[in-house]
């Protein structure tokens, strides 16, 4: 019997590792369609260098924020309140530093720690109070928006000290904003700690099997809450990120970050390390989204396409990674 | 001779080969209580499936209701149009709604009623409950309700239905282990319920593994052991031993409750568990010796099943302690993590959401809880996980012996071969299981044991929690026999039988009864 399953494993072994390699770098190959095609309708705009580098620089954000949100839905949680995290991150450093003369290390500490204030109260509701992290988040976030819209009086705040700016956007390594390697810093990082620690892998444990993790001396509950802390962080983190990039502060930035990250989390989840959320194939998610936003706009379709396309892209990344999920859970 | 409710005639009902039932003939009259009886894999569950419509049966089958032939096999529901009625053991209420709520459920999932009033059928239900002598609020939340109350409720809603399908009378009401969990002065008011019913002209069938239940509550009951009908008796002028008999196939010389077994075993390194308490378990005490392999089990309701995961901190205890080694566990602060440094592992039954991940690769469920002493924590070795999944699934004999593999494409024996593997190759010095071959094939039960077995061999103590008799007798030094919570019975070396467990296990509840009396 074992030798009749290895000759049909040996027989279906090629085709597969085929669908295999297509499945793993599909997404790469889209995203070097879409530039193909976009480049060649629109050469003198489209494919330019100025383009490019402001496309990887200012996507940074996109980029932290989605990272930030695959932390937690690794263990099976949802942070909806990360993007507002974010807003209330940059509008924090904004009104501290403009004003109120906080100096920016200062304002960026208190930005931060305003994430891990947040992180402990959505980890703390919970595992503590056994409520769905998606009620969770979504009340918080929209508590924190009320905040932000409090603390700014609905207004954009600009006049940012140029350090940040200069530090996030105005410097450039090979041509391109350092906020793209900050970014690019944080995948790296991400990967390693999902792929080659032990409490990487205890987050994927706890989001796969929560009873088979409690049963095998896992404190599932600390894992969850350390990974919404993780997601709180990265939040504040991207809108330090933000404040850099605009040079100012909009107390409606955040949501308009919120349903991209989530299309590319889930659409990150079918390539790569496909049926599992994964840093680099967040990171080719996003900029795949966003090349296709940015080229259609540039044949001169309207900017609502956006959010078409970033609700559409949502609906098509679930059902896609449904269905790379579905199959490796029989054979693989 | 009564009028007939229900006769199966040459009922058989084959899976792959096995004959789980073979040519059985079951009559219930009219206004009887009928119990039906056999240990567990003798038919019992496959014949009221059978009457669910959920097995269909062989062809040569036939059912006959209050006289008139019914087609086999029946449609899934068509039970209700027939007069039939089940509660099963687990009652299928929904706490968070109300008694009337729940009493309607069945006839609310048919009806197109537009206006339903709320307080003209809560009228309704508390005049449905006087006629039972029952006192329940009709508004109360079933939360609220106590174990036997829900237990009323359910047959009460089942025994309306059956009245409304069959309103001249002659209904089957059939349930299936409603008492287990009941304490036993809450069994007479669910009997009570049930002389009611049958007065009214309806039949019970009784299925249950207490044999003092079934010669208080029927007329007449019909035992089932290894898919045939092993006897069909009066059950007013018959004794326990004969039921028993009948259970179990053969005349066993009456067991003597002798003290339990201890003295060889208060050497050193014995493993104590002390005055544990939780639920369905009440003062249990037991020690395991070093290199023991030691049985639990008892019927359904007794509580053996729990004993593995309270003793590992999985569900809490209220109160215990477990002495291993040098070490003292208070079992009611007990958590996983501090049982698994103290050298205690679980392999629990339930495979598929407590033991492993199916959709991760062997190498990941293996690896589980080795990540942070075999390997470093901050810089894992994916090539050296590989490397050791293979190697214990070479030791372990897994089939494809394939760690990339996610372990859902492993067949139930090969998938609990990694999860001995993944607790196993942690030396343990206490290992708990629960139904370890369950959904493991015949080949890879051998090696389930010789892996069990050669874990005591190394020095562990195991006790091993199931309800298969025949593997218990195969595998262990020493089976416990519980009942309602506590050790009623202990069987050692020679007496150790299939037959010998089941016998202890009827008769325990017996020897319970006396010491509540």
């Amino acid at each position: 019997m074992s030798a009749a399953t290895a000759a049909t494993a040996g027989k279906a072994a090629r085709p597969r590792r085929a669908i295999d390699i297509a499945e793993r770098y599909g997404l790469i190959a889209a995203l070097t369609a879409l530039v193909v095609v976009f480049g060649a309708l629109e050469p003198t705009t489209f494919l330019t260098w100025a383009n490019l580098s402001s496309t990887l620089g200012s996507q940074a954000v996109l980029v932290v924020v989605t990272l930030g949100l695959i932390i937690p839905l690794t263990a099976n949680d949802f942070d909806v309140s990360i993007a507002y995290v974010l807003t209330l991150s940059s509008m924090l450093i904004a009104v501290l530093n403009v004003d109120l003369g906080v100096p920016m290390p200062l304002a960026i500490l208190a930005a931060m720690a305003m994430g891990w204030g947040v992180g402990m109260i959505n980890g703390w509701l919970i595992t503590g109070m056994r409520i769905h992290s998606l009620i969770v988040t979504l009340g918080i976030g929209t508590f924190l928006h009320g905040l932000t819209l409090w603390i700014s009086g609905s207004m954009t705040i600009s006049g940012l000290d140029p350090v940040l700016i200069d530090y996030v956007i105005v410097r450039r390594l090979f041509g391109i904003p350092l906020e793209f390697y900050y970014a690019i810093a944080l995948c790296i990082g991400l990967w390693y700690v999902f792929e080659h620690t032990a409490m990487g892998r205890r987050v994927l444990f706890v989001g796969r099997g929560r009873e088979v993790a409690r049963l095998s001396g896992i404190d599932t509950d600390r894992i969850r809450r350390r990974a919404l802390l993780a997601s709180s962080l990265m939040g504040a983190f991207g809108g330090v990120l933000y404040a850099g990039t605009q040079g100012a502060a909009d107390p409606s930035s955040g949501a308009a970050n919120l349903l991209p990250a989530f299309a590319a989390a889930f659409l990150g989840s079918t390539s790569i390390v496909p049926g599992r959320f994964n840093p680099f194939g967040a990171l080719i998610a996003v900029y795949f989204l966003v090349t296709g936003i940015t080229g259609l706009v540039f044949l001169g379709v309207s900017s609502f396409v956006q959010d078409m396309f970033y609700g559409g892209a949502l609906i098509l990344a679930v059902s896609l990674s449904q269905l790379v999920r579905g199959r490796e859970e029989q054979q693989l | 001779m009564a009028a007939e409710a229900l006769a199966f005639r040459n009922l058989s009902k084959s899976f792959g080969g096995q004959r789980a039932l073979d040519g059985v003939d079951f009559h219930l009259w009219r206004g009887e209580v009928h119990g039906l009886l056999g240990q567990n894999g003798s038919g019992k569950s496959t014949l009221i499936k059978v009457l669910a419509g959920y097995h269909a049966p062989d062809p040569g089958s036939a059912l006959s209701v209050r006289g008139e032939s019914v087609p086999l096999p029946l449609p899934p529901g068509r039970f209700r149009a027939l007069g039939i009625s089940f509660v099963h053991q687990h009652l299928a209420l929904t706490p968070t709604l109300s008694v009337v709520e729940n009493l309607l459920v069945g006839r609310l999932a048919a009806s197109h009623a537009l206006a339903l009033s709320w307080s003209a059928e809560a009228a309704r239900a508390r005049a449905v409950f006087a006629r039972y002598g029952l006192d329940l609020d009709p508004l109360a939340p079933v939360a609220k309700l106590g174990a036997v109350e829900r237990a009323l409720l359910a047959i009460v809603r089942a025994v309306e239905e059956m009245r409304a399908a069959a309103p001249e009378g002659g209904g089957v009401l059939v349930l299936d282990e409603p008492t287990p969990f009941l304490p036993r002065r809450d069994v007479e008011r669910l009997f009570a319920l049930i002389r009611s019913v049958v007065a009214e002209g309806a039949s019970v069938v009784f299925v249950s593994h207490d044999v003092d239940e079934v010669l208080e509550i029927t007329d007449r009951a019909t035992v089932l052991r290894d898919g045939r009908v092993a006897g069909s008796i009066e059950t007013r002028g018959a004794s326990k031993a004969d039921l028993v008999r009948l259970i179990i196939g053969r005349d066993l010389e009456p067991l003597t409750h002798g003290p339990p077994i201890h003295g060889a075993l208060a050497a050193a390194g014995a493993i104590r568990a002390e005055a544990v308490s939780g639920d369905f378990i009440d003062g249990l005490s037991l020690e395991i010796g070093r290199g023991e392999v030691v049985g639990i089990t008892g019927l359904l309701g007794s509580g053996y099943e729990r004993v593995p995961y309270l003793l590992y901190g999985g569900q809490p205890a209220r109160r215990g302690r477990l002495v291993i080694g040098t070490d003292a566990l208070d079992l009611a602060t007990l958590t996983p993590a501090r049982a698994i440094r103290a050298g205690i592992v679980l392999i629990p039954g339930d495979r598929a959401t407590a033991a492993a991940i199916g959709t991760l690769p062997i190498t990941d469920n293996v690896t589980m809880p080795v990540l942070d002493t075999v390997f470093r924590a901050w810089a894992l070795s994916r090539g050296g996980m590989a490397r050791l999944a293979g190697e214990l699934g070479r030791r372990f004999e897994v089939v494809p012996n394939r760690p990339a593999l996610p372990l859902s494409a492993l067949s139930g024996g090969n998938a609990q071969k990694v999860v001995l593997a993944k607790w196993l190759q942690t030396r343990p010095r206490l290992i708990l299981l629960d139904e370890p071959t369950q959904g493991v094939d015949v080949g890879a039960r051998q090696n389930v044991f010789g892996a069990i077995r050669a874990a005591a061999a190394d020095g562990a103590g195991v006790l091993c929690a199931s309800s298969d008799y025949e593997q218990l007798a195969m595998l262990c030094d020493r089976v416990l026999i519980l009942s309602r919570g506590r050790v009623a019975a202990e069987l050692a070396g020679g007496t150790l039988s299939k037959e010998r467990i089941a016998q202890a296990c009827y008769h325990a509840s017996d020897a319970n009864t006396e010491i509540a009396a």
